[in-house]
């Protein structure tokens, strides 16, 4: 995974979002009474959209929200750059309070610092391709010189050379999304954020899209948030998961504990059918030496096959088919642990016991 | 008068006189009373009116009718162009002085036109970006529509006076409609999340109006222009009854004599007319797309002579 400092671009408190003619009659109840999402409905006819979420991120981290449809996923990303203006709570770029900006400083957060990627594309239809893509250039009054490079640039990186003056009706759904993500890094922002961006695309070209992005982020290093429905997507693409339902951030966490700890039924039903080779790691399914040498006497680790802490199962299972013996987990030189055959299996199937069938903790 | 009659439940409006035709009166005296600076902006339609006149009066037929027909062409394709031609020819030949009657309706059709589209479109914009607006000036559109032309004949001419000025004002009452209407559509119909693309890339409500909104809402709001030509036209012989001339003058003056044959002559001149305007604004109306995505100087008169010049500039290489 990219690396990521902890200081955090952005930050989110408290964000609520309530929908409705009566939104702030609304949320003065929810603040005095702490009225549910029902009762919000019944008594003002208006609708959560957010409920409390905090999170941040940091930067160079890619952050997934996911959650089904209606979950305010998509209300939630619009408050980092205030396309929605929340009910309550605040959101800080970088030190900077969004919701205190004025006008114009909001517009050049907006053109500077971040670049958008929506669900539906959002081209716009009478531009070409290139007079799409250095929009927020343009918007800012930058040359045409300049706006030429730009726009050559950001085409070639997500691979549309030679489209560069037709129209986006004249390209297929994949391309005019390539188009939507070298409109939102012409600018060369700090920020991403990312509407659902692949969800419109067939699977294929889905994974294309992915590809073209998890390059474009390991080279440009961009604090992305990114909105998926796709737990596959949010597990392959996301350095951290923010699990989404009924407008609350159920779980926050990287994908291995997402997996392996959901916090609640729902995300537990959730990851049921995710793999877990890829994602759970050997000292997770380990336990102490000591504890296992209690259980199965003293046995000499020295032709055992060894692993390193941080081994997904996958490679735990290419060194156990190596060798009859279970797998010593080192680092550093230190013994830290064993994953017994059973452990190993168990682990991929996904229980949380894996490492405790001999009484050893998790 | 209806007081001095016993109150009827069965009948009631025939004893209840509100006086409201006496008060609306009224502004036959107001008319009168604010001539004076009415004539500044008078003079102002007068100048803009004469001024269009003298152009088109001034080119001789035979350019007209190519200007004309190379504009059908490079608005509309070489199709419409021929109809053009062929429209302009045979209004031409109509009878000698149809060609001359037909440029005088012209400007003030051009002049009225120029006008609504100054006033509508703003107004337009401002119904499509306000529900609040649009609902205020609906009845308002709806009542310039449908009142019979000739009850604002009276006070327009009582301000103003006879004239093209006032042929002018009651031609922009009856056609602005349309394409206020279909302005405020076309800002209406803009898809959102463009708009919200180019919230999202930080412009400005400015840019967003004239980089996006317009743009999109250019193939509706053509189409109103040219709903707002038809009506312009259709009003020439309802306005030549307050002396403006042209060709709804020869209808209205063969009415009076009963000459089937002038009243024939001035009717197709406005239709050829028509069909000339209607043609031409249609395909300005046309999207980028039916064009086969190709810029406007890419096709048509112009594009030929580009083509012809660059392959000039091309062969000394």
């Amino acid at each position: 995974m990219t690396q990521y400092t902890n200081e955090a671009v952005i930050r989110c408190d408290g964000i609520w979002k309530i929908f409705g003619d009566r939104s702030a009659q609304a949320m003065k109840a929810v603040v005095e009474d702490g009225l549910s999402k029902d009762e919000i409905r019944r008594r003002y006819d208006c609708i959560v959209g957010v409920r409390d979420a905090s999170f941040a991120v940091g930067r160079g981290e890619i952050f997934c929200i996911m959650g089904l449809s209606g979950s305010g996923k998509s209300t939630l990303i619009r408050h980092i750059n205030r396309l929605i203006e929340p009910s309550a709570g605040s959101v800080v770029i970088e030190g900077r309070n969004v919701g205190e900006m004025g006008a114009k400083e909001l517009r050049a957060l907006r053109a500077e610092k971040i670049g958008m990627v929506f669900q539906n594309m959002a081209l716009m239809p009478h531009r070409t391709v290139s007079e799409n893509v250095v929009f927020s250039l343009e918007v800012r009054g930058i040359g045409e010189a300049t706006r030429r490079k730009v726009a050559q640039q950001a085409i070639d990186a997500v691979e549309l050379t030679g489209w560069e003056r037709k129209y986006p009706d004249e390209l297929s759904g994949g391309m005019q999304q390539r188009v939507g993500l070298a409109r939102a890094i012409a600018a060369d922002p700090t920020i991403l954020l990312m509407d659902e961006p692949f969800s419109a695309l067939d699977p294929l070209i889905r994974r294309q899209l992915q590809d073209t992005f998890m390059k474009l982020s390991a080279e440009l290093h961009k604090t992305t948030v990114f909105i998926t429905h796709d737990l596959d997507e949010a597990i392959r693409i996301g350095d951290r998961i923010a699990i989404m339902k009924d407008g609350i951030l159920v779980q926050v966490g990287t994908p291995e504990q997402i997996v392996t700890e959901p916090a609640d039924d729902y995300v537990a039903d959730f990851v049921a059918g995710i793999s877990k080779l890829d994602l759970v790691t050997a000292a997770r399914v380990m336990q102490p030496l000591e504890q296992y040498r209690q259980a199965h006497g003293m046995a000499d680790p020295i032709n055992w096959p060894v692993a390193h802490p941080d081994d997904k199962l996958n490679a735990l299972v290419d060194l156990a088919v190596t060798s009859d013996n279970p797998i010593l987990v080192q680092a550093d030189g230190a013994d830290l642990g064993v994953v017994t055959k059973s452990a190993l299996l168990r682990g991929i199937q996904g229980r949380q016991d894996a490492g405790t069938e001999t009484g050893g903790r998790v | 008068m209806a007081e001095d009659e016993a109150f009827n439940w069965l009948n009631p409006f025939a004893s209840i006189d509100l006086d409201i035709d006496g008060r609306t009166d009224g502004i036959k005296q107001w008319a009168i009373a604010n001539r004076d600076t009415i004539q500044p902006i008078k003079s102002f339609f007068d100048g803009l009116i004469s001024l269009i006149d003298t152009t088109l009066q001034s080119v001789p037929p035979t350019i007209m009718l190519i200007i004309v027909v190379l504009l059908a062409w490079q608005a509309a394709g070489r199709r419409v162009a021929v109809l053009v031609g062929a429209c302009l020819l045979a209004l031409g030949l109509l009878a000698p002085g149809a060609w001359g009657l037909a440029m005088t309706t012209l400007a003030i059709v051009i002049s009225a036109v120029l006008l609504c589209v100054v006033i509508g479109l703003p107004l337009g914009i401002l119904a499509g970006k306000s529900d609040g607006f649009e609902a205020a000036i609906r009845p308002v559109l709806d009542t310039m529509q449908t009142i019979p032309a000739f009850v604002y004949l009276v006070p327009v001419v009582m301000l103003v006076g006879i004239g093209d000025v006032s042929g002018v004002i009651v031609t922009i009452i009856f056609a602005i409609a349309p394409l206020i209407r279909l302005t405020s559509l076309g800002i209406r119909g803009v898809n959102s999340s463009v708009v919200e693309a180019a919230r999202a890339f930080g412009a400005t409500p400015r840019q967003i109006m004239f980089k996006v909104e317009l743009p999109l809402a250019t193939p509706t709001i053509l189409a109103g222009l040219n709903q707002t030509i038809m009506l312009a036209l259709s009003m020439v012989v309802i306005a030549s009854m307050i002396s403006v001339k042209g060709l709804g003058n020869e209808v209205l003056r063969a009415m009076g004599r009963l000459d089937a044959g002038k009243a024939i002559v001035g009717g197709l001149g406005i239709v050829l007319l028509a069909i000339v305007l209607d043609r031409i604004t249609q395909g300005l109306g046309r999207s980028g797309r039916e064009r086969g995505h190709r810029h406007w100087w890419q096709s048509g008169p112009v594009g030929l002579i580009l083509r012809l010049t660059g392959r000039k500039s091309e062969k000394p290489q």
